[in-house]
């Protein structure tokens, strides 16, 4: 992971050209941890071996080819997406918010993507047939992504007054909105038949074990979409940093903005959580830690916060993989094991800049 | 030019501003005085489009209301009274913020030489929310003056709005600011800027707007306005103008004027 020195800021003030250099550094990590993310596992695989196959012209053993193409690659592409999208929206809500704290998993963004995506797989036979048709395997990513969306704008009404968003407003919301989202979801599954209490289970488990190339493309497209559209946002946030009036002063089309901002991190939150469950903390581990390096300047914050979130859930994925092996452990887990004492150690020590 | 009229205004069921009235003109320094509470600050905030108001407010010709953000900021920059940051910026990342809004491509040593303006030079790599209340005013000015760099473009003025720009600074600062605010005039701008130090607005003023009570009671010259009858009545209190005391210790910025000028 990258060092966690003080912002060594420039006699100028310019951290353009760190951010560009943690954005390298981030790709060197992506690239590590996706090698390893490819050969570890409880079936061992060597990328050197595979490579000189490859490149002699030899056919691949069927083993290899199984797990490299049918299980591992498609759980790489996964967990980079996933991680990708949960620290973007991450990024993207606390710019929005105008505040670190601001994490869709903590305020039930993700509670109520989950509650979208588990009313999908109840309540899912109850669609006419036609639509149920159309809509196919999307349905439980879509009912996520509007289950995320609902709750996002819910939560910035209540939150926000006359242009100002207070914090507590909306950290004691993002509970009650949870827990309300939590409460219908138990109704849901009270009612659910057992081959659908069967799916809750595996989806609920927080993992990208599953990862197939047919969940990968149901998921990739609202996920992609929210990720190429989150780097048009940065301009707008960092004005925002200064609050609603000054950044329209600045000429920033306010309402435009929080209004894609909100669909942004809607998609990507959606998306996630409805293939992956609910795996917390990248949100905020992720755009905390590189703000401390390379300053809260969204441009190379977005791009970077893509990165370092896709390298730290594969990361964890590889963890989840062998820590007890042969069997895993879900992902949910590990990243919770990391993630919390890493968001206390962030209280503690930024106490004073939170402004709670 | 920049004209309002009739303009009325409504926070909830409290009536702000009623049919208020206020010009200001390119090339002039504008100020608007008046006591605690009197629709000051929600003026200037109408004026910059930033509530919805009744009425008409146009700056050179463009009805406010109907102008998309980017144009009005290409036009106008505006500083709050106060900008708190929810992010670690340094002092040159928010001075930056204010080049996107305008239309100076202005270089990248446009951020460092406003910072030399608001007497920031070498501020650059500290963190903002370091700064104490007078510094950070000073910066957020930096930043409005890098969005309207230049005081007029295409032949046409361009504006400063200014919500009380001296009220967290010491009398060098303030000078300082005022000074800034004056130049930026005599050069071809227009500047209106919400007062409460009624010395500082008769030194520095062209037009004088008085609030009470959510009305305009007159605009005119400073010597027109700052009078005994309007403010007292204004301020519901008796005030005499330009009546030194017998005994006590008084100082006016009027006398400090040439120490801050030669800065």
């Amino acid at each position: 992971m990258v060092a966690l020195s003080e912002p060594a800021a420039a006699p100028t003030g310019d951290r353009r050209a760190l951010a560009r250099r943690v954005t390298l550094l981030l790709v060197l990590l992506l690239l590590a941890v996706s090698a390893a993310s490819l050969t570890v596992g409880a079936s061992g695989i060597s990328l050197r071996q595979i490579g000189g196959d490859l490149l002699a012209g030899r056919e691949l053993s069927l083993r290899d080819r199984v797990v490299l193409f049918d299980i591992r690659l498609p759980r790489l592409a996964m967990g980079m997406l996933v991680g990708a999208s949960l620290a973007v929206s991450g990024a993207v809500m606390q710019g929005l918010f105008r505040n670190p704290l601001a994490d869709p998993g903590l305020v039930g963004v993700s509670a109520g993507a989950g509650l979208g995506a588990i009313t999908a797989i109840v309540l899912g036979g109850l669609l006419p047939a036609g639509l149920a048709a159309t809509l196919g395997h999307y349905a439980v990513p879509v009912a996520a992504f509007l289950g995320g969306w609902a709750s996002t704008l819910l939560l910035y009404a209540i939150a926000t007054r006359s242009g100002r968003t207070s914090v507590a407003t909306m950290l004691l919301a993002g509970i009650a909105l949870g827990a309300l989202a939590g409460a219908l979801s138990g109704v849901l599954v009270y009612m659910a038949d057992d081959t659908q209490l069967r799916d809750l289970t595996f989806w609920g488990m927080g993992s990208i074990a599953g990862a197939t190339w047919a969940k990968v493309l149901t998921a990739a497209p609202l996920m992609l979409l929210a990720l190429a559209a989150a780097p048009a946002l940065a301009r707008g946030l960092n004005a925002l940093a200064l609050g609603e009036a000054a950044a329209a002063h600045l000429g920033q089309d306010v309402q435009r903005l929080k209004s894609m901002a909100i669909l942004t991190v809607a998609g990507a939150v959606g998306a996630a959580v409805a293939v992956s469950g609910g795996i917390g903390f990248v949100g905020i581990v992720v755009p905390h830690l590189l703000r401390l390096v390379s300053g809260p300047d969204h441009r190379p914050l977005l791009i970077n916060s893509a990165l370092l979130g896709a390298a730290l859930l594969l990361a964890a994925d590889v963890i989840s993989r062998v820590i007890i092996a042969p069997a895993e452990l879900p992902i949910g887990i590990v990243t919770a094991t990391l993630g919390g004492p890493f968001f206390l150690w962030i209280l503690l020590r930024r106490r004073t800049l939170l402004e709670l | 030019m920049l004209i309002a009229r009739d303009l009325t205004l409504h926070l909830g069921r409290r009536t702000i501003l009623s049919e208020a009235a206020f010009t200001a003109r390119p090339g002039a320094l504008t100020s608007i005085v008046g006591p605690n509470g009197s629709g000051k600050t929600t003026l200037l905030r109408a004026l910059t489009g930033e509530l919805v108001y009744d009425g008409s407010v146009t700056l050179n010709g463009h009805e406010i209301a109907q102008t998309k953000p980017w144009r009005l900021a290409a036009l106008r920059g505006v500083l709050p009274q106060a900008t708190p940051l929810s992010f670690p910026f340094t002092v040159g990342e928010v001075v930056r913020l204010g080049q996107q809004g305008g239309l100076d491509a202005g270089g990248p040593d446009l951020s460092q030489r406003a910072l030399a303006r608001v007497g920031l030079g070498g501020f650059a790599g500290r963190m903002y929310q370091e700064l104490s209340g007078g510094e950070q005013q000073r910066v957020q000015l930096a930043r409005v003056l890098v969005q309207v760099w230049e005081p007029t473009a295409h032949g046409a003025a361009r504006w400063l709005f200014l919500d009380e720009p001296v009220s967290s600074l010491d009398i060098g600062h303030q000078l300082q600011v005022m000074q800034i605010a004056r130049d930026f005039a005599d050069a071809g701008g227009g500047v209106v800027a919400v007062m409460h130090d009624l010395n500082l607005t008769a030194m520095f003023s062209d037009s004088v707007a008085l609030l009470a009570q959510g009305r305009v009671l007159a605009q005119d010259r400073p010597e027109a306005v700052l009078t005994d009858a309007l403010l007292s009545n204004a301020y519901a209190c008796r005030i005499r103008v330009n009546t030194p005391p017998a005994e006590a210790t008084y100082l006016l910025p009027h006398a400090a004027r040439h120490a801050a000028a030669a800065e």
